[in-house]
């Protein structure tokens, strides 16, 4: 295969690939092997993946093909290459969390979205890197080293899910599943240049999802397109009886949404939301207001103001359930052990040696945040800020329909720009935060370039499960910006 | 309610205070949050999942019968079933695979009951919460089973997410006896209900004591925790020994410091677990992984609706039938093995309750609920002792045999030659026998005791076992005139 075939190949949309595959025009393999040419051309400047799953991409390949050829429908991702963040859970593949304390630890089953993607027709091509744990918002917080930014590789990707946003940017896969905690795939997005979407708290099951931060946590798909989304979105939501905060319920389909226009929708724009973007960035927000306006919409100004404090809540919230979450690596049931001399010894080094600082800082925070005395005035405090979030948020919501912010408050930095400053890198998610907190849908969309022309990200921010509007909007946003996401937005 | 009061110096008199805390797996097919067996007894480590190992990415799905089985024990203690959360209980230990145990805190299933003891005594119940057992470790090398020391620990997975209710007493209980009666009572309403097997030597109930001393209607003394109550007996020596031991403190102008003790049963004593400063802080928090838990009221009433009779109504009913007390032995021992139906079942084939009462309690104490003997025949047995066709010790040789499978007591009498004496067979031997001992007639007319019974042995035995003793004392005595 040439450069140039694959690099065709790989700016395909999912959509495309998958009628193609279906209709028999091109086969999963030809496709899958155009992917692998990629990746062999760019991850070892890029590190996308933690490990790419050649062998079993290539007999999942074979399979769709077969069934193609036996007359049989493989399914809506027919043929699709899929990156999945190496967060969750996949049957005999490793499965890192980007950290040494699962070295080597293979799961023997497979996350609900995993089986969901396969038996819609998707080709899983690798696991990719993150922040370890799902902590951070760099990418630089892997064990395995970072991840780079394919739109300037001196650039971080974003995080936590930035192998998976480089992946999709970088033509590896042309989507990709990330988890979404306080942002973890709508940053990496924008600061890749590509769709990302955290959909509703119980929308997508969480079921092999190694949790971070459970009351958060969600997974959600990344893209090139709106449309891509959307079909990834239509496979993995539904209610999964193996997740107990799933929500029981049939989700319409997004596909059918997203050509519906938003001629009459309101679309709010917070006067008090809490500044410290960068003037481009603040300039395509104002930009994507003026195209949804031009599309027809109505713009409508609403106060959310305990968003302030969102940030605060979230890193009292997050940490304390992940120091719950994370105490069970303790080096004697699976992954990695440190010996030492006792038991007790053993589980120190383990935990000494298998975690990083960001991991143990958060450990630590929560630990805190939650024992007996502090309880009150920390977690019991920053719960009380996440009620006052989604009250403020469903007064907003009777207001307007979806609600535009930026995504993130800046193109993507420099790696090591801000890693030796936790609380600059924690700012990375304001945008973001209080979309989990609330359990609101939310989604990133490339929508112009900002400095050093790098993309910049609008988010569309919607009330509970109304998923369709807010692919409405986005498809509007990347109808205007042009499609490859990358024109300067309202021209 | 008998007194129970520990002497002091200057004439103070303590009484204890017991509150005791009872934990007991539920007989479900399944564990708590998952679909691994909950089976007592298998291979180690062969009943495990994902889930019960605590695996990166498993999530708990909650067992709806277990919610049955918790709402039936809360139901059966007159307690408020209501709508209720789950909390994790952090704290870290090698058993307890996700380093935190899923547990109900400020909001659990059931509430404010209470039980009623065989003696009236009202003990009440503040809760009785679902959560998850832990696994099961096995100390290697060391003295005792004890983890300090040991070279090496097993652990079994088996148990871990078996699902529990831990039932929260209030400290309503005075004496070792109630104690021992509190526990003896709930095990019986729990195997009714069949919410849980209750065996306290496999483990699936287990019980803690907080036990205090004060001065009655004083104010609460400092509690202490006991651990390791492995049987009713335990229980009762350990909070005896406990209230001793913390009014021989009290009298030594010492304080008692509030602190987990373990029962040694071989030299009956507690002894200083850990204090409570020592205490884990477990940082609960509401559980993200599951979502409240709120029984609408149809389903409450229908497991109310289905719940059998308790143990106390069963028995108010068996005395009812027999005249014999609900608080006896005959008719407790009855009712715990579950033999009062089959008591009906005689009584209902025209027997008599309370020679059948006796009967079933001395012979079929391994028969369980359905004994093997046709209700028909001992209900036929006990027709003949009425009419004076068998003595009692004819009657039990009868029984003997029925039970061993010889069915029809009419054939067996027979068989065995047991037929009423006439009365004047029965005057003629008792004459011969005065006539024969006269030193010891002599005795018996000057009022000695023991002379009737070697009188009244010299008559059975002269009868070959056919005379019925009370007949032969009867006749004794008309002859002294």
């Amino acid at each position: 295969m040439s450069t140039a075939d694959s690099s065709s190949f790989a700016m395909s949309s999912a959509t495309q690939i998958a009628a193609q595959i279906r209709s028999g025009q091109m086969t999963a393999s030809a496709v899958l092997e155009n992917h692998l040419a990629a990746i062999t051309a760019r991850e070892s400047e890029i590190h996308a993946f933690n490990l790419v799953t050649i062998d079993q991409a290539r007999a999942q390949a074979a399979a769709v093909d077969a069934m193609v050829a036996a007359g049989q429908d493989p399914g809506p991702l027919a043929g699709v290459p899929v990156a999945i963040k190496d967060n969750m859970c996949t049957r005999g593949v490793p499965t890192t969390c980007s950290s040494r304390m699962l070295e080597g630890w293979r799961p023997p089953y497979d996350a609900t979205v995993v089986t969901k993607l396969a038996a819609a027709g998707a080709v899983m091509i690798g696991k990719t890197n993150l922040d370890e744990f799902a902590m951070g918002s760099s990418t630089e917080n892997s064990a395995f080293g970072p991840t780079r930014n394919p739109r300037d590789t001196s650039r971080v990707p974003g995080g936590s899910s930035g192998g998976s946003a480089a992946a999709v940017a970088a033509g590896f896969a042309p989507i990709s599943l990330g988890s979404d905690t306080g942002g973890s795939i709508r940053q990496p997005a924008a600061l890749c240049g590509v769709v990302g979407v955290k959909p509703t708290y119980g929308m997508v099951s969480r079921l092999g999802l190694v949790a971070f931060a459970s009351s958060l946590d969600q997974i959600g798909p990344f893209a090139n397109d709106v449309a891509d989304a959307a079909l990834v979105m239509d496979v993995i939501a539904g209610h999964d009886p193996g997740d107990s905060t799933s929500i029981p319920m049939e989700h319409p389909s997004l596909t059918a949404a997203i050509a519906q226009g938003v001629e009459g929708l309101r679309i709010g724009r917070i006067t008090d939301l809490p500044g410290g973007a960068d003037p481009e960035v603040e300039a395509r927000l104002e930009e994507a207001f003026a195209a949804l306006a031009a599309a027809g919409a109505q713009i409508v100004d609403v106060q959310v103001p305990a968003l302030t404090y969102g940030l605060t809540a979230y890193y009292l919230i997050a940490p304390a359930e992940a120091s719950s979450n994370l105490a069970r690596y303790d080096g004697v049931r699976y992954g990695m052990r440190v010996p030492a001399s006792d038991t007790n010894s053993m589980y120190m080094a383990t935990r000494h040696e298998g975690f990083g600082p960001e991991v143990k800082r958060r450990i630590m925070l929560g630990t805190y945040a939650l024992s007996a005395g502090y309880f009150d005035a920390y977690y019991g405090k920053a719960l009380k800020v996440r009620r006052l979030i989604a009250d403020d948020f469903d007064r907003a919501y009777q207001q307007v329909d979806v609600m535009l912010t930026p995504t993130a408050p800046s193109v993507a930095f420099a790696l090591g720009a801000k890693t030796d400053d936790p609380l600059a890198m924690y700012l990375c998610d304001t945008y973001t935060i209080p979309s989990n907190l609330a359990g609101h849908p939310a989604m990133s969309v490339p929508f112009g370039t900002g400095a050093d022309d790098l993309p910049v990200g609008v988010q569309i921010m919607a009330a509970t499960l109304n998923e369709p509007v807010m692919f409405r909007v986005a498809a509007a946003l990347e109808a205007a910006a042009g499609s490859n996401g990358n024109g300067r937005g309202g021209q | 309610m008998s007194e129970f009061l520990i002497d002091g110096s200057e004439g103070g008199r303590f009484e204890m205070v017991v509150g005791l805390e009872v934990h007991v797996e539920l007989a479900t097919a399944t564990k708590l949050f998952s679909g691994s067996p909950n089976r007592f007894g298998d291979e180690p480590n062969t009943n495990i999942d994902p889930v019960t190992l605590g695996l990166p990415g498993a999530l708990p799905v909650l067992n709806r019968q277990a919610v049955e089985f918790a709402m039936r024990i809360g139901l059966a203690l007159n307690c408020t079933v209501q709508a209720c959360t789950f909390h994790r209980k952090n704290y870290f230990y090698p058993d307890m695979p996700k380093a935190y145990q899923i547990s109900q805190y400020d909001v659990p299933l059931n509430v404010d009951g209470w039980l009623d003891l065989p003696d009236g005594t009202r003990i009440g119940v503040e809760r009785a919460h679902l959560e998850e057992d832990t696994g099961k470790s096995t100390h290697m090398g060391g003295s005792g089973g004890r983890i300090h020391g040991s070279e090496s620990s097993l652990i079994d997975f088996n148990r871990a997410g078996v699902p529990l209710v831990e039932i929260v007493g209030r400290p309503d209980i005075r004496t070792p006896e109630q104690a021992r009666q509190y526990v003896t009572e709930l095990r019986a309403i729990l195997v009714a209900i069949g919410a849980s097997d209750a065996k306290m030597e496999e483990g699936s109930m287990r019980v803690d004591a907080n036990v205090s001393v004060r001065l009655p209607g004083g104010e609460l003394g400092t509690r202490c925790e006991i651990k390791n109550l492995n049987s009713v007996r335990s229980l009762g020596r350990a909070v005896e020994y406990e209230a001793r031991r913390q009014v021989a403190l009290i009298e030594a102008g010492e304080r008692i410091r509030q602190e987990t003790r373990h029962w040694d049963e071989t030299d009956g004593r507690t002894h200083t677990l850990r204090s409570k400063e020592d205490a884990d802080d477990y940082r609960y928090f509401l559980e993200p992984d599951l979502v409240p838990l709120a029984p609408d009221q149809a389903w409450i009433d229908a497991v109310r609706a289905a719940l059998p009779a308790l143990p106390a109504e069963r028995r108010a009913s068996v005395a009812g039938m027999t005249g014999v007390a609900a608080d006896s032995e005959a008719v407790m021992v009855l009712v715990d093995r579950g033999q009062d139906h089959y008591l009906c079942q005689v009584a209902d084939a025209g027997g008599d309750p309370a020679r059948a009462l006796i009967h079933i309690k001395e012979a079929f104490a391994d028969q369980g609920e359905q004994p093997l003997v046709e209700a028909g025949h001992l209900a036929t047995l006990t027709q003949m002792e009425l009419r004076g066709d068998l003595t009692a010790t004819q009657a039990k040789q009868v029984l003997a045999e029925m039970v061993s499978g010889a069915g029809d007591p009419v054939a067996i009498a027979a068989a065995k030659g047991f037929e009423a004496m006439d009365s004047s067979a029965l005057e003629a031997l008792v004459d011969q026998t005065i006539a024969d001992l006269p030193d010891v007639w002599a005795k018996f007319c000057a009022g000695e005791g023991k002379a009737a019974g070697a009188l009244v042995g010299a008559v059975m035995k002269a009868s070959k076992g056919q005379a019925d003793g009370k007949a032969v004392t009867a006749l004794l005595h008309s002859r002294k005139g």
